[in-house]
């Protein structure tokens, strides 16, 4: 399949990194003396994440300004890591992400235990910028790093039998606060078709911005499926798994009614609580309309074409 | 008494508190990413607190015998207003932008919505009696019934908290224990000063 490309953002518009990480500064001189005594309540550095060596460039771009890394790397739904949009970024600076395994299983033929190394390194890491569209009607644009899923589903080979793959989150309350409240049944575990797994705009992701995926962001190695509500792309995976049977997923045992297996994005489906035809793009005032399956209509409506999608939502 | 004299003034400048955080925080863009969901949130929430703070004063008078307190009493129902207030032009200025058709099938179709915008509506009266004139007009039976209306204001404005969260309901129920909390001490008044028999008058026994 071919993956349309947007045209490319030109350099010129691109702010200089070194200048973008010093915008605060500016801001703190700028502010009044009475302001600055209050600095108390500016909100804590993000430390510095290595870069990721190798990258290919503009592997999947889009026209669309990215969201600044201090939007993305603070503004998180990591419910593992507590319940409020900042509190995985204050959780998660502790947590290990050395060594990771890969528990790979179920119909496949080549199942085990990889370590995590062992599962990324075959594969080239690309930069592909996607929309992410969270259910609760707020979007941004991620440049992530990582590799088709399908890549890896091709190496360990799944049987004929396969129809879905499960994913599930590390369960670690130790590690997770979040994991100490039953908010969720714990692990987080999410699933794809098989066909939707095998689409080259699913990736796996291991970064953003050129550089290694933070852990509020779903370190070490994340999935992210453009085309569905964010929480499908589950985050800190510690299994996957071939099925025939469609999995339940997290959201889905929840709450049946609000999110079912699919969740694909959908203007013209509302959640029943709330709107999904527009959506409010971090960094912007004016909403903006949400777009069937989040802009990638053109390359993923075949995967679900005769399927009532106010039913199977 | 030389603390009544200085309540008011002291609950003022609290209660001014949150919307002069939320001030400097748009100031200094420290409101995190998603600034117009911050500001609605507070608003929301602090227009709660401020219900059951207006709803914690007459229990708190019984407990403590100090009458004082009844002073504070409006302008906390008032600050609840204003943050209620503050919480629909938010949502009606920096959420929808004034897209009147959005907003009326919002507030017709989304039950949360419809369930806050009631709340809302049903402070409106309380607000605008709440001046001494007002009350005079009415009369005391009167207003103190009509303001009972800040019961069923209070409870609606949980069930709007209650259905708008995705997931975590234990900040609503702990709301709503608050509430349950404040309204159980005014039905244990009125069984107490029954008994008691100590007034005759009604009227006066849930304010």
């Amino acid at each position: 399949m071919i993956i349309k490309r947007a045209p490319d953002i030109r350099p010129s518009e691109i702010t200089d990194e070194s200048l973008y990480l010093r915008r605060r500064e500016f801001m703190k001189t700028a502010a009044v003396p009475a302001v600055a005594a209050l600095a108390g309540l500016a909100p804590a550095p993000t430390f510095a994440q290595a870069a990721l060596p190798n990258v290919r460039k503009g592997v999947v771009t889009l026209d669309e300004a990215w969201t600044p890394w201090e939007d993305v790397t603070t503004y998180n739904n990591f419910y593992e890591f507590g319940m409020d949009k900042g509190d995985p970024a204050r959780n998660a600076k502790q947590f290990r992400t050395k060594p990771w395994t890969v528990k790979i299983d179920g119909l496949v033929n080549k199942p085990g235990d990889y370590q995590l190394e062992d599962l990324v390194a075959p594969h080239a890491l690309e930069e592909r910028v996607y929309r992410l569209r969270c259910v609760e009607a707020w979007s941004m644009v991620v440049p992530w790093v990582g590799f088709p899923l399908r890549d890896l589903i091709k190496r360990v080979e799944p049987q004929g039998s396969a129809k879905f793959v499960e994913f599930a989150t590390l369960h670690d309350p130790r590690q997770m606060p979040g994991q100490r409240v039953g908010v969720l049944d714990w692990p987080y575990v999410e699933g794809l078709r098989l066909d939707e797994a095998m689409h080259p705009l699913t990736i796996l992701a291991s970064g953003l911005y050129g550089k290694a995926l933070p852990n509020q962001n779903g370190a070490p190695l994340r999935l992210v499926v453009p085309w569905k509500y964010g929480f499908k792309s589950i985050k800190s995976i510690v299994r996957i798994r071939f099925t025939a049977k469609q999995p339940v997923s997290s959201w889905q045992a929840s709450a049946p009614q609000e999110y079912g297996f699919y969740s694909n994005v959908n203007p013209d489906v509302d959640h029943p609580r709330w709107s999904q035809a527009r959506e409010r793009r971090i960094g912007e005032f004016f909403k903006r309309k949400t777009l069937m399956f989040n802009g990638y209509a053109d390359q993923v409506a075949g995967l679900y074409a005769g399927m009532d999608l106010k039913k199977f939502y | 008494m030389r603390g009544a004299r200085l309540l008011k003034p002291f609950i003022f400048t609290l209660s001014v508190g949150p919307l002069a955080y939320l001030a400097l925080g748009a100031l200094r863009e420290t409101l995190g990413a998603n600034p117009i969901e911050a500001i609605t949130r507070s608003t929301g929430i602090w227009t709660l607190r401020f219900m059951l703070v207006t709803l914690a004063v007459t229990p708190a008078r019984w407990l403590s015998g100090w009458n004082d307190l009844a002073r504070a009493r409006r302008m906390l129902g008032l600050f609840a207003f204003f943050y209620g207030s503050l919480h629909l032009v938010t949502y009606v200025w920096l959420d929808q932008f004034f897209d009147w058709a959005a907003i009326v099938k919002d507030v017709a179709k989304r039950p949360f919505i419809t369930a806050g915008f009631s709340a809302y509506l049903l402070l409106v009266p309380l607000a605008v009696t709440s001046t001494a004139g007002m009350i005079r007009r009415l009369g005391g039976r009167r207003w103190r019934r009509l303001h009972r209306l800040a019961y069923a204001s209070a409870a609606i404005g949980i069930v709007h908290y209650w259905w708008l969260v995705k997931l975590d309901t234990r900040p609503p129920r702990n709301y709503a224990l608050l509430l349950a909390a404040l309204l159980l001490a005014r039905v244990w008044m009125f069984w107490k000063r029954r008994k008691s028999g100590a007034r005759a008058s009604s009227g006066a026994l849930v304010c």
